[in-house]
This record gives C-alpha cells, sequence and structure tokens, in this order.
C-alpha cells in the first residue's frame, strides 16, 4: 500500500505536517505577547491523522471538528491568515472575530464549525451527512474528536443514527490518553473497547497508531471506500499524544500527571520524526531540503502575524446586527 | 380569503401541509409524526403525502436528533422538530443553545440555522410534574432564539408558516388544551408577522397580557368584567420573543393598569420580565402596581383534587383584575367561586370530549 505512493505525494505530506507543526508552535512562541487572547488548544504531536485523513478528502467534503482543531483546519487547506486572524481577534478572522480559536469555519474548503464542548459537534457532523444523504449528494463528512467524547451519551447515538441511515460518515477518534489531566483509567473501565462499540452499531470500525503518517492514510482510504461502496458510517481510532499542555502554549510535563517514559516514548516517535526518518531512508528528503520548506514556511507565518497586527479590531456596533439571520 | 372553521391541531396540519408543499428544504421528525394518532392529529396524513424522507421518526435520542438538525440546517434543509410534550426537550437543550442558537453568530453570521421546534404543553388528566411544563421563560433567556406562543387556530397556521420561513432556531409551543378550539382559518397559505403581538379586545381600565392558553381564559373572563362594567384590553402576546414591547407600553400608557397572565411558575418567569419592561418605559403612567397571574412556584400535583389547586381559572383572573381595580368585594365574590368549583369537581379537561389519556 505505502509503497504505491508517489514521490510528490509524500513529500507533500510531509510539507503538510510541518507547517502544520510550524504554525502551532509559533502560535506557541507568540502567546506571550497577549495578541491571541483566547483559549488555544494546540495539536502539536497529533497532527498525523489530520494530515492522513485529510489527504484523502476533496474540498467539497466536509469538515467538522473540536476545540482541538487547527491541525484538522491547515490539513483540509484551511486559510492560514484567516486561522490566525481569528485568534487574534481581528475582524478578518475566519469567524469575523466572534469565535476565536474554537469556533473556525472555512466554507469555501468544506470545514463547517468546530466547537468546544465535549461531543456537542458529534451530531451536527451526523446532520450534516443526514442532508448528504437526503440529497443524494456525493461527499463525505468527516468528524474529528477525542476519547473523551465517546463517554459523552451524544456519541452512542450519533453511531445509531448514522448506522440506521447508513450515512457517508467517517468518525475519528483521536485517542491521545487524557481529557485535560484526566488518564484513560479514571473514565473508562479497561473492559471498554470503543471500536468494538461501533462495530456493535455496525460500523466499519478499526484503530491504528496515529502517528505513522501513512498507516493513517491507508486506513483513511479503506474507511472512504468503504463509505463509497454504500455500506455505511466508519469508525477510525488513532492512538497519538499531545507535546504540549491541554490548553495553552507551554509545556506541563514538570505537573508529572504523565509517566515521563510514555511522554518521551511519544515526543520521540511524533508524527514529524517518524516520517521525516522514513522519507530520509527513501532519499526523498535531505537536510537542505527540510531547510527549505521550513524557510517557506516560517516566511509565510512571518507574513501572517505581520500583516495580522495591521487588520483592525471588528466594531463594537457591527455585533449587535448579527444574533438572528435575515 | 376563503376562511373556514377549523381545529388548531388541524390548522397546524394544514400549516405543515402547505409548507412543505411549497419549500421542499422543509422536513418533518419527531417521534411519533407518522404515528396513527398524528401527534394530536398535527401530523395526521403527512407522511402517506410526502413519503418517508420527508416525514419521519426517529430514534429516542433528542439530544443527538438535537444536533442532527442542525446540521441539516446550516446546509440548507429546514426541519421541523417535534415532540409530544415540552418535557422531553430538556435533553435536547445543549444542542439547542450551545449550538442552535449561537451558530450563526460565532461564525461570523457565515451559516443560519433555520429550524422550527414544536413542543406541547401537557395540562389535565393527571399529566403530573414530568408531562405538563412549558419552557417558553427558560428558552425566552437565551439570545438567539425566537418562542411563539400561538393561542388560536388562525395564528397558529399562520405563525408555524412565519416561523418555517424565518432564518432562525424557533421554538413553537402548543398548548394542549387549544388543539382542539376551533377558528377561522383561511384555506390558503399565509404567514403572520413574528414578534407582534394581537389586541383580543380593546379597552381602557385595565391591560391584560397573556398568551397561550391563557388568552382563551383572558377571553372567557371578558363577559364577567362587563357586568362590572370593567373595560379590559386584552393582549395576545403570539410572540414571547421577539416581544412586542410597543404594542403593550402604548396599552400600558393607555390604562394605567396591568396584568399579565402566565402558564408557567412564578419565579423568573415571562411574566415578571414584561412587568419590569413595563416599569422602566411607563412608570409615570402607571395608577398602582402591576400584578402577574401565574402558576404557583410548586410542582403540579396528579390527583385532581390537589391539581385544582395549582392553575388560575377564569374566576381567578376576574377576581384578580376587579381587585386591581379596587373593587375588593366584587373580587371576593369571584375568589369564593374559584375555591368551590376548586374543591367540587375535576378541573383537570378542557372540555367533556377529553376523556384522556394523555
Amino acid at each position: 500500500m505505502s509503497g504505491k505512493m508517489d514521490q510528490k505525494t509524500r513529500l507533500n505530506l510531509f510539507n503538510t505536517l510541518l507547517r502544520i507543526r510550524l504554525t502551532e508552535q509559533r502560535i506557541a512562541k507568540n502567546y506571550s505577547q497577549q495578541k491571541m487572547r483566547c483559549p488555544v488548544h494546540l495539536s502539536v504531536g497529533q497532527e498525523a491523522v489530520a494530515v492522513g485523513v485529510c489527504s484523502q478528502l476533496l474540498d467539497s467534503d466536509y469538515l467538522i471538528s473540536t476545540h482541538r482543531a487547527h491541525a484538522h483546519f491547515l490539513a483540509k487547506g484551511g486559510d492560514l491568515k484567516s486561522l490566525i486572524s481569528e485568534i487574534c481577534g481581528k475582524s478578518s478572522g475566519c469567524s469575523r472575530g466572534r469565535g476565536g480559536s474554537m469556533h473556525l469555519i472555512d466554507l469555501n474548503k468544506g470545514i463547517l464549525g468546530t466547537t468546544p464542548i465535549v461531543g456537542g459537534s458529534m451530531p451536527i457532523a451526523v446532520g450534516a451527512a443526514f442532508k448528504v444523504a437526503l440529497k443524494n449528494e456525493n461527499r463525505l463528512v468527516v468528524l474529528f474528536f477525542g476519547e473523551g467524547s465517546t463517554e459523552e451519551g451524544v456519541w452512542a447515538e450519533c453511531l445509531n443514527f448514522a448506522s440506521l441511515k447508513k450515512l457517508p460518515i467517517l468518525f475519528i477518534c483521536e485517542n491521545n490518553f487524557f481529557s485535560v489531566y484526566s488518564p484513560l483509567e479514571v473514565r473508562q473501565s479497561q473492559e471498554r473497547d470503543r471500536v468494538k462499540i461501533a462495530e456493535a452499531h455496525g460500523l466499519f470500525s478499526k484503530k491504528e497508531n496515529g502517528n505513522d503518517l501513512e498507516k493513517v492514510v491507508e486506513l483513511a482510504k479503506a474507511g472512504i471506500d468503504h463509505i463509497k461502496q454504500g455500506l455505511g458510517p466508519v469508525y477510525l481510532e488513532f492512538d497519538t499524544y499531545r507535546h504540549l499542555e491541554h490548553c495553552g502554549p507551554n509545556e506541563d510535563d514538570h505537573l508529572n500527571y504523565r509517566d515521563p517514559e510514555i511522554t518521551n516514548f511519544w515526543k520521540n516517535n511524533c508524527p514529524l520524526n517518524i516520517y521525516q526518518k522514513k522519507l530520509l531512508n527513501l532519499n526523498l528528503l535531505n537536510s537542505s531540503l527540510i531547510e527549505e520548506m521550513k524557510d517557506k514556511i516560517n516566511k509565510e507565518l512571518d507574513e501572517a502575524f505581520d500583516s495580522v497586527d495591521r487588520e483592525s479590531m471588528p466594531v463594537f456596533k457591527e455585533a449587535e446586527e448579527e444574533i438572528y439571520a435575515k | 380569503m376563503l376562511s373556514r372553521e377549523i381545529t388548531f391541531a388541524k390548522s397546524i396540519n394544514e400549516a405543515t401541509d402547505q409548507i412543505m408543499a411549497k419549500r421542499e428544504e422543509v422536513y418533518l421528525i419527531g417521534l411519533g409524526s407518522p404515528d396513527p394518532k398524528g401527534i394530536f392529529g398535527t401530523t395526521s396524513g403527512l407522511q402517506e403525502k410526502y413519503g418517508k424522507e420527508r416525514v419521519m421518526d426517529m430514534p429516542v435520542s433528542e439530544n443527538a436528533m438535537m444536533g442532527i438538525i442542525i446540521g441539516s440546517a446550516i446546509l440548507g434543509m429546514r426541519p421541523i422538530y417535534t415532540h409530544q410534550r415540552a418535557d422531553f426537550f430538556f435533553l435536547a437543550l445543549d444542542q439547542l443553545i450551545n449550538n442552535g442558537s449561537k451558530w450563526h453568530y460565532m461564525f461570523g453570521a457565515q451559516a443560519s440555522v433555520p429550524i422550527v421546534i414544536r413542543l406541547i404543553i401537557g395540562r389535565g388528566w393527571g399529566q403530573g410534574p414530568q408531562h405538563s411544563q412549558s419552557l417558553h421563560s427558560v428558552l425566552a433567556h437565551f439570545p438567539g432564539l425566537k418562542v411563539l406562543m400561538p393561542s388560536s387556530a388562525y395564528d397558529a397556521k399562520g405563525l408555524l408558516i412565519a416561523a418555517v420561513e424565518d432564518s432562525n432556531p424557533v421554538v413553537f409551543i402548543e398548548h394542549r388544551w387549544l388543539h382542539n378550539i376551533k377558528g377561522n382559518v383561511p384555506k390558503e397559505i399565509y404567514s403572520i408577522p413574528i414578534g407582534k403581538a394581537n389586541i383580543l379586545k380593546e379597552g381602557k381600565d385595565v391591560t391584560i397580557v397573556a398568551s397561550s392558553h391563557m388568552s382563551l381564559e383572558a377571553w372567557r373572563a371578558i363577559e364577567f368584567l362587563n357586568e362590572f362594567n370593567v373595560s379590559a384590553e386584552i393582549i395576545d402576546l403570539r410572540s414571547i420573543v421577539p416581544l412586542d414591547k410597543v404594542t403593550i407600553f402604548d396599552s400600558v400608557k393607555k390604562t394605567g393598569r396591568l396584568l399579565v397572565l402566565d402558564n408557567d411558575w412564578k419565579f423568573c418567569g415571562i411574566a415578571g420580565e414584561i412587568i419590569a419592561t413595563v416599569c422602566e418605559n411607563c412608570f409615570d403612567n402607571l395608577k398602582t402596581s402591576p400584578r402577574r397571574l401565574t402558576y404557583p412556584d410548586r410542582l403540579i400535583p396528579t390527583s385532581w383534587s390537589l391539581s385544582n389547586f395549582y392553575y388560575p381559572i377564569v374566576e381567578d383572573i376576574v377576581a384578580e383584575t376587579l381587585d386591581l381595580l379596587g373593587k375588593e368585594n366584587e373580587a371576593k365574590i369571584f375568589k369564593d367561586k374559584s375555591y368551590q368549583k376548586k374543591v367540587s369537581m375535576p378541573l383537570d379537561v378542557p372540555d367533556s370530549s377529553f376523556t384522556g389519556p394523555f
């Protein structure tokens, strides 16, 4: 399978991973300037799930996600400048300054919305898939969420409805083992098998290492094939790990709520490290090409942050008019 | 406009039928919407006419279904989501309030949520505490929603059509005791503007503001008030949100006296909001302190001998109005009449045709 990917595709995938990593790191670095005045839940360490799944989607496919959506937004092709502007509260932001990091949208790229209530965006995604099915549209819907969301009753309700109506939806679970500081062991019994729960609802259901980009791609392809054959919805679960704190720009390993050995393992085997190593071994990458890519991305980020500084804040009277749609 | 008499329930059915014929994005979904009883007749015949892709039953998952409906609406569908009781809807509040009411605003006006949610307030025949609540005061509190409470067959049809055509989440609250009342309803499709109250009767001595079933009870109080030469102006709100403050203020400026009736608990109910806004805007016009007649702040018992003492009846409205006008002796007569009624017979049906079970 992974042998079938050509050089151009692989380099693109690597570049997308790198771009997300550098963007998140830049946000973290600049956060102390206090121009980004909203909670940010960064995706450092979890990029491969976003990149792998979204690489198999079209602009016309829909995406819905949660509070930790920067990687999904960028991987789906969402506009970087409008993301930065939104986090800075500018009226040129993707949500016109009304939403911040936790409420992203880019309709040109099928990004319907992201919301931070755990489990809250799930039925919205199922509803989008419902509309697609009712109107016989040739589209997929992808929903990203964390393993904590599977503890919400609404997850089971969504699996049931999606299965009942055979909806064209990919439920993508990023299991990063923690819900803020709460480890999986205090939230779910060891016997609870999320993959089996989804399967028991009639979904095509599989699990994979979420830090191995090409494995993510393979599994995403299989899931999409399943949907395209009209066989119904899919649940894919990917193990991964966030490097930074739940919310904010800093590392918080000194708080010792995560086993340092496990943390180090995941950081050493982060998506970027794994894929970089692989492509270096295949001679598709070398250090000067990597530097070239980094320079280009950093320049893009410099420009984005510089131009955001010059953009205007929303004017208060505008805000009063938009509670109701016309 | 050709009018004829049909029931409130039938007018909801007709409104749904006509708006579904007019707009193909409209679909109807709710537990039991294709049932033989057709949600008290409001959905009868619709699945036969429009098919299973447009009139649907659903899993018993009120919360997910609320979100699913919203998800379809942000992409252009116009769903009508029904519930047999308002009480069942609490499960759906996270989706309606966190997503439905906010989606348009928090994404910078780039999407809208054109949904209608039908809720039914139960009453009588031992419905009890969990089958007789209303949510209008609670939902009115959240910016981004519209809340409608029609009191007549004519209003029910016109407001439901307006609700479906509105681009925002509209909660359409029906009262179980209004489903069988009849009224003149035009045959063709029409809508009534949302946010405009209706003056049921003009008067000069006192303004009575009501909605839903209370408007009917206020109407029934008129003949008794006439006997005492009390000229009451009765305002039927139709819309809780947006609230027609102009009509209310104009009336209070004329009469100087205000009585607000509400099918809801007193504390933090909409009646308090109306009185507050009248005091803020018409204080100098008030001849006496405004009043409200609502449910007491306790729970609805099931046994009729107890629930009789829960709901304000026509005699209570008359007594309160007379008392507001300083006619204390006359008010006492009606208070006694009210008490006599409540201790002597079940008042748990709207009319003799109602034989239960729900």
